[in-house]
Order: C-alpha cells, then structure tokens, then sequence
C-alpha cells in the first residue's frame, strides 16, 4: 500500500441508548498508552450524560427483564462472537492501555470472551440454583424466584480495561438488569470497542450503556439517582466508595462494595456478581382445591 | 412582524377600540369582514404572509435560551399551573377522571409548595365526574365538545354536544373547527358555526381548536387564529392531540403573533393553548420564552396561556424534585396516570 494515503482516524464516543453520541457536554480527554504516550481522544461523560443513560436504561428494562433467559443467553453468546471476530483489537488496545505484551493481552482478551461465553450460559440457570419450591407448613405450593433489580449503574475496574469490565458487567446483564458502566479513567478504549460490538450483537439499545469519563464526576450522581436500583462500586477508590454508598442509601440502592485493591479477575468469580442485583420473587400457590 | 398591524388596517389604531366584543359581530375595527363570503375571503386572505423559514429560525434561536436556576423553579411552577391536565381516551371511566383530578389539585403530594394545574381536560360525558371532584378549588373543568376530535358531525349534534357539557358542569368548552369547511374555503361557515358554539356556551370559555397540522401551512395557521378570534373565542389552541404534528414551536409563534396584533387593534385579549406533543420541561420552558419575547408577560399567567397536556406535568414534577432534593428523580416518584 502507498505510504501517502491519509491515516483515517477514529472519533472515540460513547455508548448510549444504542447510539454512539458524543459527550452532551461536548468534552473529550486524552488518552496515553501504558508509557504515556497520546493515544486517542475520548468522550468525557457529564452528569446529563449519565441521566440520559439512564433512561435509556430504564426504558430497556421491560423488553431486557421480559425476554426469556434462553433468548438472553443467546444475545449473549452473540455477542462472545463478535468479540472473538475483533479479538486482534481488543489485544492491541488491551496491550497498549496495560502495558502488557502481546502475548499476554491476548491471552486477557480470550479470558475475557470466556468470561462472557461462561455468564452466556448462567441466564437459564440461574433460577433454577438460585429459586426453587420452598417447604410450608400448609396447603400451598411455594415458590422463590429471582428477579432482575431493574437498572444498575456499574463503576468498571480501573486497571484490567476489558476483562475486569466483562467481569462487572456481564453478570448484569445475565441476570436480566440493565447497565449504566462508568468505564476506566485512563484505559476506556477496549471499553469504546465493547459498544461497538455491543451494538452489532443483537443487544437492544439501552440495555448496556458505556460511558468514558472520570468515576468520581458521573459516580455520585449516579448513586443519588432516584431511577437507579443498584450500584457496583469497582472501579472507586475506597474513600469515593464509602461516600456513594452512604448516599445510595438514600434511595435504598442494592449496593456491590469494591475491594481495597482490584481482585485477581482471571479467578473463577462463582455467583459473587450474580446474586447482588436480583430480587427474590415468592409466590404462594392454593393446592388440593 | 412587529409592524403587521400596520399592514392590517391602516385605520386600526385611530377608532376607539372597543374593550370587549360585543355580542354580535366580531370587534371594531372588524365589524364589516364577516359582512359577505367574499369579503371574509378577502380579508383572511389579505392577512401578510408568514414567512415559515423566519418563523423556525427565530423560534430555533429562542429555542437554545438557557434558563437556570431560579428562573428555572420559577418556569416550572408557571408551567404547572398553566397545564390542562388531560385525559381523552375512549378507555375513560369516571374513576380515571377522579384520580386525575385528585392529581390536578395535588400535583406532588410530597410537596405541598406546588401549585395546582389550572383544569382538568375530559370528554363532556365525564364534565360531571371532573367538576364534582374540582368542586371548590378554583381548577376549571374542561370538556371537549363539537365531535371532538374530528368535528364531523352537524351543527345540531355539535350543538347539542356542547349544551351537554356545559349542562355536565364544564365551564371551559375545547370545540373543534370544520378543518374540511376551511380547507375548501368556505370560511363564512366556520365562522358561524364557532360564532353558534359561543353562544350555546353561556358563560363558559371557549377554546378554539384550529388542529394546525391539517392546515398544513403557517398562513392558514394565521387566518383560522384570526377568524377563530373574530368569531369570539376566548383561547385559540393549536390541536387535538390526535394529530401529528401537534404543537410546534412555529405555529406557536404564529398564534401569539395573532392574538398579539389582535389585541393591538381591537383591545381584546384572546389566550393561546398549544396542545398535543409537548411532553418535556424543556419544551414547556421553550414556549415560555416564546411567550416572552412575542407577547410579552401579559400572557405568562393560567388566566392566558395554557398546555393541553397529559404527560407534561410529569415531566414537570420530576424536574421539581430534582431542583428540590438536588439529585435526579424517577418515574417511580410521580403517579401513573
């Protein structure tokens, strides 16, 4: 190929409602690799930036929480296949953001793509381990039934760019929420290419939302929010954490507390991430009549 | 636009404007208009005509206005307590009409500082229900009348419409114009026929429905607001709501120049209600701003500026809360109506 042809260069934007609008603020901010060096300018989310995703989180709630989990397992796994066509991507990303070599971004990459085919596979499942008919004392069938909270906003881990964020917003997802994430601060790109293929894998706009910006701006408005149902604290430093968490009680916010330091995301997470935004559905049921 | 009385009648301002239209005719100066088909014609036809790309333009521009703050608490509660609350669904029972009026009186029960709207907006048949549960808070009951929304039907039955509304305790009348009568330019007509609804109001107001998104053009936008207003209406009002477009900016802006030069000549002030499709604060602050800088703060009250709306004062209340607690508000906060 000619050397002379014209770089086209890419606009970073978010991720919201199933579009790819630019910052309502009209900001953006610099990103640098792992050694500092310019790589991009991405969209730095306001406040209304947030609002707006949340109603279109809000609105996506119905059609998200109302799909079967059969159909929701497949739109997820969908979106594993994707991932998998543009994996040469996310490891450059993943590799300049982190510093890590090529060999081993790779590697995060296909962890996070298993991540996402392993929550692929809980959303029919999970009722079935986490409900159940319950033992009553007369003559009624019982059952407990988990329910997705509804919205959650997610603050995504700083550090690990795409496999800590398919490990904070997957689990959202399988459980039928929908997602307003915060992405990291300083590595947001495999994030802005997660709403590419998020777009073009049969998720419904609104369900996932990704935001680039500065957690500590978005997050306590966020957690303030009246429409949101719950929030996961990841990607805030602790202090930042201790104060949303006491204003998200405000709103009786389902809350999921950060770690000191991030987990080790490559180790089996279990139903650690599922179980903190569902509710508990139990009916009683008149037999033997 | 500001020099259109001019244009009007060069005579306009020398008469004595007389304060309220009499009871027979519209106004001086515009005694002799309505006086053959032709010179209603001619007269309707000789108004200037709007120049639609000025009217976007200048309302776009009025548009980016950004109000703030204590302006912006300030604009909320006047939208509020501009909003006609509506509900005209085929689905009405009375005790739809009941909760809605509960709401009318009470738009957020957290907050006793909020004002109430200014009416409740119902189908005649449920006038009854609305003004026996408005019964002495000083919220008007608004009834659509005419074969609403349509206006096919004839003059008896949309006479008779309208005396059983008032009968019903409504005492505001929505009648719709003959869109069909205008369009084929039998003016005269729909003159009398708003003329004839007028006086089988009595002493209800009555509020001229022009439904602008089937005049098609701003110029017939302002003909139907002047004959609606020479025929005695008290408010003009862009629509039904059952039509798209509804309510828009520039038809707005049309309408507010109409009542405007209206008053100018004549020293009758007419009300404007926009209806149908303003759903967001942001709209509603759009069109107090339009009123400002159109008509001035005459029309920024209930008594002259109205919003046919149902999902409006939702909008309005979450908006409030928002200024009130400082943190975004939901759906969950505002009753479902």
């Amino acid at each position: 190929m000619s050397t002379d042809r014209l770089e086209v260069r890419k606009t970073y934007k978010l991720y919201l409602g199933g579009k790819f609008p630019r910052s309502e603020s009209g900001r953006t901010y610099p990103v640098t690799d792992a050694r500092g060096r310019f790589v991009a300018n991405a969209a730095w989310a306001s406040r209304k930036d947030a609002r707006d995703a949340v109603v279109a989180a809000r609105a996506a709630v119905a059609g998200w929480s109302g799909a079967t989990a059969y159909n929701r397992g497949q739109v997820l796994y969908r979106v594993a296949e994707v991932m998998e066509g543009r994996a040469a991507q996310f490891a450059d990303e993943v590799a300049a953001g982190e510093g890590l070599s090529a060999a081993r971004a790779r590697a995060s990459v296909d962890a996070a793509i298993d991540r996402w085919v392993w929550y692929a596979g809980w959303t029919d499942k999970l009722s079935a381990v986490l409900g159940g008919t319950n033992p009553v004392a007369g003559p009624y069938f019982d059952f407990s039934i988990p329910e997705p909270s509804g919205v959650v906003a997610v603050l995504a881990p700083q550090r690990s760019s795409l496999l800590g964020l398919v490990s904070v917003l997957a689990p959202v997802l399988a459980t039928g929420n929908t997602a307003v994430v915060v992405t990291s601060h300083d590595r947001p790109l495999p994030a802005v290419t997660l709403g590419e293929v998020l777009a073009t894998s049969d998720v419904p706009g609104g369900v996932a939302n990704l935001l680039t910006g500065d957690a500590a701006e978005i997050g306590p408005w966020l957690a303030e929010h009246a429409d949101v149902d719950g929030i996961d604290l990841t990607g805030a430093p602790t202090r930042l954490a201790m104060e949303l968490e006491r204003s998200a009680a405000g709103t009786l916010k389902r809350v999921l507390r950060g770690t000191a330091e991030e987990p080790d995301w490559s180790a089996d997470p279990g139903l650690s991430r599922m179980t903190p935004f569902l509710e508990t559905k139990t009916v009683w049921h008149p037999i033997g009549l | 636009m500001a020099a259109m009385t001019h244009v009007l009648d060069a005579d306009a301002l020398s008469g004595a404007p007389s304060p309220t239209p009499s009871g027979d005719g519209p106004p001086a100066p515009f005694r002799d208009v309505v006086a053959s088909d032709s010179a209603f014609r001619a007269f309707l036809h000789g108004l200037p005509g709007v120049d639609q790309v000025g009217a976007q333009a200048r309302t776009a521009v009025l548009g980016t206005r950004s109000i703030k703050t204590t302006a912006k608490a300030w604009a909320i509660d006047t939208a509020i307590s501009m909003v006609d609350l509506t509900t005209l669904e085929g689905s009405d029972t009375p005790g739809k009409v009941r909760s809605l009026a509960a709401k009318a009186r009470r738009p957020d029960p957290e907050d006793p500082t909020c004002p109430p709207v200014a009416a409740v907006c119902v189908y005649g048949d449920l006038a009854g229900v609305a003004s026996e549960a408005l019964a002495g808070t000083g919220i008007h009951t608004a009834a659509v009348a005419t074969a609403f929304p349509s206006g096919r039907a004839s003059r008896e039955v949309k006479l008779a419409d309208v005396r059983d509304a008032v009968g019903n305790g409504a005492d505001e009348i929505d009648m719709v114009i003959d869109r069909g009568a205008f369009l084929a330019g039998r003016y005269l007509d729909v003159y009398e026929e708003i003329v004839a609804v007028k006086q089988a109001c009595g002493t209800a107001h009555l509020k001229v429905i022009l439904e602008t998104g089937e005049l098609v053009t701003l110029d017939n936008a302002r003909r139907a607001s002047w004959l609606a207003m020479l025929a005695g209406g008290d408010f003009i009002k862009t629509s039904t709501g059952k039509v798209s477009p509804a309510a828009t900016l520039p038809v707005c802006l049309v309408m507010l120049e109409a009542v405007r030069d209206f008053r100018a000549t004549t020293g009758v002030q007419i009300g404007v209600k926009p209806a149908g499709g303003i759903r967001t604060t942001k709209d509603a602050v759009k069109h107090l701003v339009l009123i400002n800088e159109t008509v001035g703060a005459d029309w920024l009250s209930p008594e002259w500026f109205r919003f046919g709306a149902s999902s409006l004062l939702n909008d309005l209340l979450l908006q409030r809360q928002k200024l009130r607690t400082g943190h975004y508000s939901g759906p969950d906060h505002v009753s479902i109506d």
